[in-house]
C-alpha cells in the first residue's frame, strides 16, 4: 500500500492509496482534476503530466526516453516532470507528492 | 444563467463524456444528461484492439472516468438507452422507450459504426465480428477461447485489422489479413510504411495478403471458408471485419440538420441548428491548418471538439484549431502520427541507425504536412513543432542521422522571401 498525494493546479490536495496499477489510473479513477489520460495509458498523449516534488524524485525516478521526448511538447515541463501513466504504483512511492501540471 | 437549462448529449464515448466534464468545468450550472445505447460505463476504445484484447481485464479496468466522478460533477448517465429521434423545433429528444427529454442545448456525439460489406454468406458466417465495442471484444475473446485451431481471417488491412492481427497472434492465433487494395494502410500512409508494416507482420508470423477481394463466405459445421475473387480460399474459425466505418448521422438527418460527409459543424462545433452541436467521429469540420473540411476518427478530435463545444456553449469565444494526431501499437512497434499526409508530393525517411526506429516525413514541396514516427517519440515531437510553426526544414540535415534531432538543428538557413 502506498499513499500518493496529488496537488492540483487549483491547489487542491488529494491523498489516495493504492497497491497496483499506474498512477494515472489512480488519478483518473478518483477524478483528480488535470489528469486526463486520453490515450488510456500508453504514453501517446502527454495528458497525465505531473511535477514530482523535488525531494521525492528518488521515489519515482526520472522519466524514460519516450516520456522525456513526449514531455518536450509541453512548455511547462522541467527536470522533475513525469507522465504518470508510466509510473507504476509500489511501496517505493509511499508519501510521494505530485503536482499536477497545468 | 444556465442554472435552469438542460444540456443533453447523445453518445457517451470519448467525445460525449469529455464534453460533459468540460461543460461542467466551463461553468455550466444546469443539468447535463448523457445518453448511450451501450450498457457499459463509458470506456476507452483505442485499447480494445490493442492491449485490452490481449489482457483478461474486464471493461471496468478501461473506463474513461470512474462512476463516482459522474456523480461528483452532477452528470446524469443514461446507459443502455436508445434515442429515437430529435424534435428540433420543440427541442425535445424522443427515446425509443417512449420517454421524452427536453433540451436547451443538444450535443450529438454518436460516432460511427463498423461498415459490414455486402459479402455473400456473411450473415450466416460463424464467429464473425467487427471490433468497435467492449461487447465485440468479449465476443472475440470467447470465440477465440473456444476455438481449437484458432484460425483467424481478418478482412481489411487498416489500423483496426492490423492491430487485431497483432493482438490475436500474441494470443496464439493463426492469423491471416486479407486486404482488397494492392497494399495495406493504402488510404493513410505512403507505400514505404505499407511495406514496413507488411514485413513487420510477416516477421511476426502473420500472413498479409493484398489484392484480395473477398466475395463469398461459406460456412459448414461452424467452419468458414473465405473466398476471394481470384479463386483463393482461406479457412477460418473466426472472422474479423475491419473495412472502415459508417458515420452515425441518422438522428441528424432525420432532424433536418445539414450533412456533408458527416454532420457538418462550424468552428464552434455547432451544426446548422444553433442549439445543436456535434462532436467527434461523426462530424465534418473545417481544419484551419490544412484549410479544408475533414472528418477524423480519433481521440484527439473527440477531445478537442468536446472542449470547443463546451466553451462555446458557456459563452466563451473559441475556435477549433488543432493538429490531428494518432497512434497505433502493433507488436513492439509504437507508431505515432501527426498531421494529415493527403496531397504530399514527396517523402523523406530519417533512419536512426537503430532497429525499428525511423520516421517518414511527408512534404508538399517544402511544406511539412505530416510525419509517421516508428518507435521515435522525438521525431513525433519535432515534427509537431515544425508543422505548427511552419518553419522550413533543411531536408539534407533531416535525413542525416548524425545531426542531433532538435528543431534548432534542422532549421533551413535559406529563408524564402
Amino acid at each position: 500500500m502506498a499513499k500518493i498525494i496529488f496537488i492540483t493546479s487549483d491547489s487542491e490536495k488529494i491523498e489516495l492509496e493504492a497497491t497496483s496499477g499506474s498512477v494515472m489510473e489512480l488519478a483518473v479513477q478518483n477524478g483528480v482534476q488535470g489528469i486526463d489520460g486520453d490515450c488510456g495509458g500508453v504514453c501517446s498523449c502527454a495528458t497525465c503530466h505531473v511535477h514530482v516534488a523535488p525531494e521525492h524524485f528518488a521515489k519515482t525516478g526520472p522519466a524514460s526516453e519516450i516520456e522525456q521526448d513526449m514531455l518536450e511538447l509541453d512548455d511547462d515541463a522541467n527536470e522533475y516532470s513525469r507522465l504518470c501513466c508510466q509510473i507504476e504504483v509500489s511501496e517505493q512511492l509511499d508519501g510521494v507528492v505530485l503536482h499536477v501540471a497545468k | 444563467m444556465s442554472e435552469n437549462q438542460t444540456c443533453v448529449v447523445v453518445g457517451a464515448s470519448h467525445a460525449g463524456v469529455n464534453f460533459a466534464f468540460a461543460l461542467r468545468k466551463a461553468g455550466w450550472q444546469g443539468s447535463i444528461k448523457l445518453f448511450d445505447a451501450d450498457p457499459s460505463l463509458p470506456y476507452h476504445r483505442p485499447p480494445l484492439s490493442k492491449a485490452y484484447l490481449t489482457s483478461s481485464d474486464a471493461i471496468d479496468k478501461n473506463l474513461l472516468k470512474a462512476a463516482e466522478t459522474y456523480q461528483k460533477d452532477d452528470i446524469e448517465l443514461n446507459l443502455g438507452v436508445k434515442v429515437g429521434r430529435i424534435e428540433r423545433t420543440a427541442q425535445v429528444l424522443h427515446l425509443e422507450n417512449g420517454e421524452q427529454v427536453a433540451f436547451d442545448k443538444l450535443v450529438i456525439a454518436t460516432g460511427a459504426r463498423p461498415f459490414i460489406p455486402p459479402i455473400e454468406g456473411l450473415d450466416s458466417a460463424s464467429n464473425l465480428y467487427p471490433l468497435r465495442t467492449a461487447q465485440d471484444v468479449e465476443n472475440i475473446r470467447q470465440a477465440f477461447a473456444h476455438s481449437a485451431q484458432k484460425r483467424v481471417v481478418i478482412i481489411g488491412g487498416g489500423y483496426i485489422g492490423l492491430e487485431t492481427a497483432a493482438s490475436l497472434k500474441k494470443l496464439g492465433g493463426e492469423v491471416t489479413v486479407l486486404e482488397r487494395e494492392q497494399r495495406i494502410l493504402a488510404r493513410v500512409t505512403a507505400p514505404y510504411m505499407s511495406d514496413y508494416f507488411q514485413r513487420l507482420h510477416a516477421d511476426n508470423g502473420v500472413a498479409v495478403a493484398t489484392s484480395k477481394n473477398v466475395v463469398r463466405i461459406e460456412t459448414r459445421d461452424g467452419e468458414n471458408s473465405v473466398q476471394c475473387d481470384d479463386g483463393t480460399v482461406y479457412p477460418a474459425d473466426i472472422i474479423i471485419v475491419g473495412v472502415g466505418i459508417r458515420v452515425n448521422t441518422e438522428l441528424a438527418v432525420q432532424a433536418g440538420i445539414e450533412i456533408d460527409n458527416g454532420i457538418k459543424v462550424n468552428a464552434q462545433a455547432q451544426t446548422s441548428d444553433e442549439n445543436i452541436y456535434a462532436i467527434g467521429d461523426c462530424t465534418y469540420h473545417y481544419n484551419p491548418h490544412y484549410q479544408r473540411f475533414i472528418r477524423l476518427e480519433s481521440v484527439q478530435n473527440a477531445v478537442d471538439q468536446a472542449k470547443v463545444a463546451a466553451a462555446s456553449i458557456c459563452g466563451q469565444e473559441v475556435e477549433y484549431d488543432t493538429l490531428p494526431w494518432f497512434w497505433s501499437d502493433q507488436y513492439d512497434v509504437k507508431l505515432q502520427m501527426v498531421g494529415l499526409s493527403q496531397g504530399y508530393t514527396d517523402i523523406l525517411v530519417r533512419d536512426e541507425n537503430e532497429p525499428k526506429k525511423f520516421s517518414v516525413w511527408y512534404f508538399k514541396g517544402d511544406e511539412l504536412l505530416a510525419v509517421d514516427a516508428v518507435n521515435n517519440a522525438k521525431a513525433y515531437v519535432v515534427a509537431t513543432k515544425f508543422i505548427k510553426s511552419g518553419e522550413q526544414i533543411d531536408k539534407a540535415k533531416l535525413v542525416d542521422a548524425s545531426v542531433e534531432f532538435k528543431p534548432a538543428n534542422l532549421l533551413s538557413r535559406v529563408q524564402v522571401c
